[in-house]
């Protein structure tokens, strides 16, 4: 388990001093890019997949990169450290879970890092914490030119950047927000959220991206058109439209909550309070809906005492991956149970 | 309003059924009219979006036979996955991917974003590796090591220029 140290650890994206880090968790922008003159992976053959992940390990090793990227072989990494990267959302379900060369590499503040070989030969991704898009966007624009000024990418004056899916041609570019929306989830206005979010041509998706239930109350919302747009343009769209409108309208009913309804979210708060403080074995669901119930009371200074980056550091670190490395040994659901109610008790116990 | 059939979800679809000059209205909630078969679901990932294109489209059995000469990738197999065989069959499924382009990205399909400083120069030489490539795949494949040794001499000398 090489990556026990990051597991120790809270991701720099995790800490709550963001703009609107109260109901906006992260910001991120990844963009897809191919190699020209090779077919996309699905139509690569091992040797050509092995050429590709090492011509990109070698050239992301020389990138003039601010902070230094730490290359990992994701076809060698023992499965609990490729887990640790998905909760980490360093890299996606699918390129962990995936077969065949393939590699990733991060900047020691997890705010930068790519896949190499996922659908496409790289992705990039730069993560913030918070509402701050215009910085990721300018962040992953950066290392894209690093890239780009060493390689040819598959690319057309017509269609832009080509990718092995024709959803993500053009820009290639991905804008998504980790919301935190209990109010919403409560009230049951969530499905209200989904169809006109859907509406406006955006997807929403659980924790992990793609194909994930939206645990703890947090959705990932993200633009499904990249062709026909600039970037900037995207982000805008995106950063004065969409994602200021889902935050109104969570606060709203927060504080609807909160005048007609206080002790109903004080109960939600205190209850869940009083079971993470208490309990002596507790399943990932029930801590990440308890942990959720908690984080809107601290939100709404209804239960003081507790700092937001305590409650973001419990979602991140009691995840299954999470809790072996830290223990470094792989553990049964039964024994996870117990190590992540021990672990949860000493952080929310003060002495 | 709440759905008559659960009671539980907001109901967003409203039917108004005429028989016998009678007018009879339900209110349902998305699941609930699913379930009825009343309401089909949008279709939310690309291989619904392909088929339904492809029934739409006319000239279905030309599209079965379309296939791209760099990756050889066919349509129907694209349309199976969802991916793309190379940059090539972007060219080669201009037509039939056009409709897909407008129903994921809008009317507007001209790529006006971020343009690579190198981009677009080398389009050619690009397309040539993509073919020794290809070549070499199959040389290796049918266990012609001299043609295949040949193949990445020429390769690894193109990639200079």
């Amino acid at each position: 388990m090489k990556l026990a140290e990051l597991a120790k650890r809270s991701g720099s994206w995790l800490q709550g001093e963001g703009p609107l880090a109260g109901i906006v968790i992260s910001s991120r922008v990844r963009l897809a890019r191919n190699l020209a003159g090779y077919p996309f992976l699905s139509r690569c053959d091992h040797q050509q997949k092995l050429e590709i992940q090492e011509f990109l390990r070698q050239q992301t090793s020389e990138l003039a990169t601010a902070e230094p990227l730490e290359y990992i072989n994701i076809d060698e990494a023992e499965a609990l450290d490729q887990q640790l990267l998905v909760e980490r959302h360093l890299i996606s379900r699918q390129h962990a879970e995936a077969n065949g060369a393939r590699g990733m590499a991060y900047s020691a503040s997890e705010k930068i890092s790519i896949m190499i070989n996922e659908e496409d030969h790289l992705r990039l991704q730069a993560l913030q914490p918070g509402l701050r898009l215009d910085e990721a966007w300018q962040e992953v624009d950066a290392l894209d030119d690093l890239f780009e000024a060493k390689m040819d990418y598959a690319f057309s004056s017509r269609l832009g950047y080509l990718t092995a899916c024709p959803t993500n041609v053009g820009t290639g570019i991905r804008v998504s927000v980790m919301l935190h929306l209990p109010g919403l989830k409560m009230s049951g206005q969530m499905e209200k959220v989904i169809r006109s979010a859907r509406d406006m041509h955006l997807a929403v998706r659980g924790l992990h991206g793609e194909g994930t239930q939206a645990a703890g109350d947090f959705y990932q919302v993200s633009n499904q058109r990249t062709l026909g747009a600039s970037e900037q343009q995207i982000i805008d769209e995106f950063k004065n439209g969409v994602v200021p409108r889902i935050v109104d309208y969570e606060q709203k009913t927060r504080d609807k909550l909160l005048t007609e309804h206080a002790h109903f979210v004080d109960d939600k708060a205190f209850r869940a309070l009083g079971t993470l403080q208490n309990a002596r074995t507790i399943s990932s669901e029930e801590s990440l809906e308890l942990l959720s119930h908690l984080r809107m009371g601290v939100t709404l200074d209804r239960v003081s005492g507790l700092k937001l980056d305590t409650l973001n550091e419990l979602f991140l670190r009691t995840q299954a991956a999470h809790l072996q490395q830290i223990e470094n040994r792989t553990m049964s659901a039964e024994e996870r149970g117990v190590a992540r109610a021990k672990y949860i008790r000493q952080e929310l116990n003060p002495n | 309003m709440l759905c008559q059939r659960c009671s539980k979800n907001e109901a967003t679809i409203h039917i108004t059924e005429v028989s016998n000059g009678e007018h009879q209205e339900s209110h349902l909630c998305e699941q609930c009219a699913e379930a009825d078969g009343t309401v089909i679901k949008t279709p939310t990932n690309i291989n619904q979006l392909l088929s339904s294109f492809i029934m739409a489209h006319s000239g279905v059995a030309e599209l079965a036979e379309l296939s791209c000469p760099e990756c050889g990738l066919s349509f129907l197999e694209f349309r199976q996955h969802g991916l793309l065989g190379c940059p090539n069959d972007y060219e080669v499924f201009e037509q039939p991917l056009d409709g897909l382009l407008t129903r994921v990205h809008g009317e507007d399909t001209h790529h006006v974003g971020k343009v690579p400083a190198r981009g677009g120069t080398q389009q050619k030489r690009n397309m040539k590796l993509l073919r020794l490539r290809r070549e070499l795949a199959g040389a290796v494949e049918s266990e012609e090591y001299e043609k295949a040794a040949e193949l990445r001499d020429r390769i690894k000398e193109f990639e200079k220029q």
